[in-house]
């Protein structure tokens, strides 16, 4: 409880300095146009005061004020049955959907593939140097053709989507996987040679037990790019559903405080999603006895 | 060659090739060690008496020369799960409790889990650990640590146990107090114990017989039968008769010590 109230106050702190500097940049940027309204409208006679009101209750701003953007999540998340086309509630869960299935495929993927090249050779220098040659393809390029690629061969809707999350969560989990399977002592599996215990045994006796903390860390990571990866493939569905298609249409229509809602439905999905893994982590760890 | 004989190592060598030219880890190497044998290697660093106990134990292989275990290759023996080694340091498993270290070896072997709860609680008691099985090793001192790794090695009954300087992290009270609880577990289990050590108290205390060894190469340079009674309490220290050995260990040691580079 002490803790908490000492570490509360800075926090609050620094979030007051952001929301005023975006109230600032909020003026500054949307200034200009309200006074090419003024002048349209010859009103000559306007105040600082007025100008600094009207910036921040215009209706497609150059940047929403963080007050607009509250009421427009608060719109269309409670205000709205979470069925509709127009709650965000329903748009954020097709993109979760998506993440989720996306980033099992992709951490099982990574789990296997990170298991195989431990104990193959052939694997590690086959198939390494693709898993890495994969990421340096700009997801943008190769989603579309994922999903057009897919699409021909009679899968459309979800999986198309989560395997783009696929493509990105995959590669964290199987970096860390390789190297936390390979991060036992060599005093711990000398040990194991004296036992001469098999090689499923020191799998799953040693290696897999060591290598739990490295998933955990890939995991958080990977959940987070897995979320890109679904909104990333929701743009070429032509702006049917989820965050993406949000982010798309609000920026076809000009609708700022559309897509800015959008963007903070995504950062805070992203959020729980790794708090979520890393509790997840803390209960497995606590579980395996780590000094706390 | 002796009916009896746990170790029996003739003209053993073991050569490292490394990227600065070939490392002589061990040369020339003439041993035996029979049946109920408390036998110890003493030697500055890099005398190759861990490696010795590595060969020993198959952990690596000689490049000369020949070796033999129970009577057949250190590799056979350890398929046989001949002997229980215990390290320089613990290495228990951090994500096991114990009692779960313990049984590790058990589960491996495949005993049943009746008989691994029974031996478990055996060993446990037989060095003195009863009451910490559920503890993870990060909730012991090191002390404690090393003696649940000597359980560990002790859970599968083998008769012969290789132990590579495994008190050599502690401190000096509980080194005594170990040193003690270990030959008395020796004299309770009648095993054959082979202890590599570079403390000449130590090795004196414990030993029926001292290997002396030096380095570079590593070779065996003398090797003294303990007169020391087998049973010993810890101020047989002060006797003579314990000063002598020990001075005779020095001796060995000094003269096998090349001073010259």
């Amino acid at each position: 409880m002490e803790r908490a109230r000492h570490n509360l106050f800075p926090i609050l702190v620094v979030v007051a300095v952001i929301v005023a500097i975006w109230y600032a940049a909020v003026v500054y940027l949307n200034a200009p146009w309200q006074l090419d309204i003024y002048q349209r409208a010859n009103n000559t006679d306007w105040t600082v005061r007025q100008l600094v009101v009207d910036t921040m209750a215009q209706d497609r701003p150059v940047l929403p004020a963080p007050h607009q953007v509250a009421v427009e999540i608060w719109q269309t998340t409670v205000e709205k049955n979470v069925t509709s086309k127009r709650s965000l509630v329903y748009h954020t869960w097709v993109t979760l959907s998506a993440t989720l299935l996306g980033f099992a495929i992709g951490t099982v993927l990574g789990v296997v593939l990170a298991v195989s090249i431990v104990h193959s050779r052939a694997m590690d220098k086959s198939v390494m140097p693709w898993v890495i040659a994969s990421q340096t393809i700009p997801i943008l390029a190769i989603a579309p053709m994922i999903i057009v690629v897919l699409n021909a061969a009679g899968l459309s809707g979800l999986l198309p989507k989560a395997l783009i999350s696929t493509y990105l969560s995959f590669f964290p989990v199987v970096v860390g996987m390789v190297k936390g399977l390979r991060s036992s002592e060599r005093i711990q599996l000398d040990l194991m040679r004296t036992y001469s215990a098999s090689t499923a045994q020191v799998f799953w006796k040693l290696r897999w037990p060591s290598a739990v903390p490295y998933l955990f860390a890939s995991m958080k990571i990977a959940v987070a790019i897995s979320l890109v990866g679904a909104i990333v493939g929701e743009l070429p569905t032509g702006a049917v559903a989820g965050l993406g298609a949000r982010l798309l249409a609000g920026s076809y229509y000009g609708q700022t405080i559309q897509i800015w809602s959008a963007l903070f439905a995504a950062a805070l999905l992203a959020a729980c999603l790794v708090s979520v893994v890393g509790l997840a982590n803390r209960l497995v760890l606590k579980r395996m006895g780590t000094r706390p | 060659m002796s009916a009896d004989a746990v170790i029996e190592a003739r003209g053993l060598g073991l050569t490292f090739e490394t990227n600065d030219g070939p490392v002589h880890a061990l040369s020339e190497v003439n041993l035996t060690v029979g049946k109920g044998d408390f036998v110890s290697f003493i030697g500055p660093s890099g005398c190759g008496k861990t490696t010795l106990l590595r060969v020993i134990a198959d952990l690596e292989r000689p490049t000369a020369g020949s070796i033999t275990v129970n009577g057949v290759t250190p590799e056979e023996a350890r398929l046989a799960r001949a002997y229980g080694y215990v390290f320089q340091s613990a290495a228990l498993y951090p994500w096991r409790t114990i009692a779960r270290n313990v049984a590790l070896p058990l589960e491996i072997m495949g005993f049943s889990k009746a008989e691994q709860a029974e031996r478990v609680a055996r060993t446990m008691e037989l060095v003195n650990l009863t009451g910490v099985e559920k503890r993870f090793p990060w909730q012991l001192s090191g002390g404690m640590q090393q003696r649940a790794s000597i359980a560990r090695a002790l859970a599968f009954d083998a008769d012969l146990l290789l132990m590579d300087e495994p008190f050599g992290a502690l401190d000096e009270i509980v080194r005594d107090h170990l040193n003690g609880q270990l030959l008395e577990l020796w004299a309770r289990t009648n095993k054959t114990i082979a202890f590599v050590t570079h403390s000449i108290p130590e090795a004196v205390y414990l030993s029926t017989r001292i290997v002396v060894m030096s380095p570079r190469p590593g070779r065996v340079t003398d090797v003294i039968e303990s007169s020391l009674p087998r049973e010993r309490p810890l101020d047989i220290r002060e006797t003579p008769e314990f000063l002598d050995i020990a001075h005779r260990v020095r001796e060995g040691l000094r003269a096998g010590h090349s001073y010259e580079d």
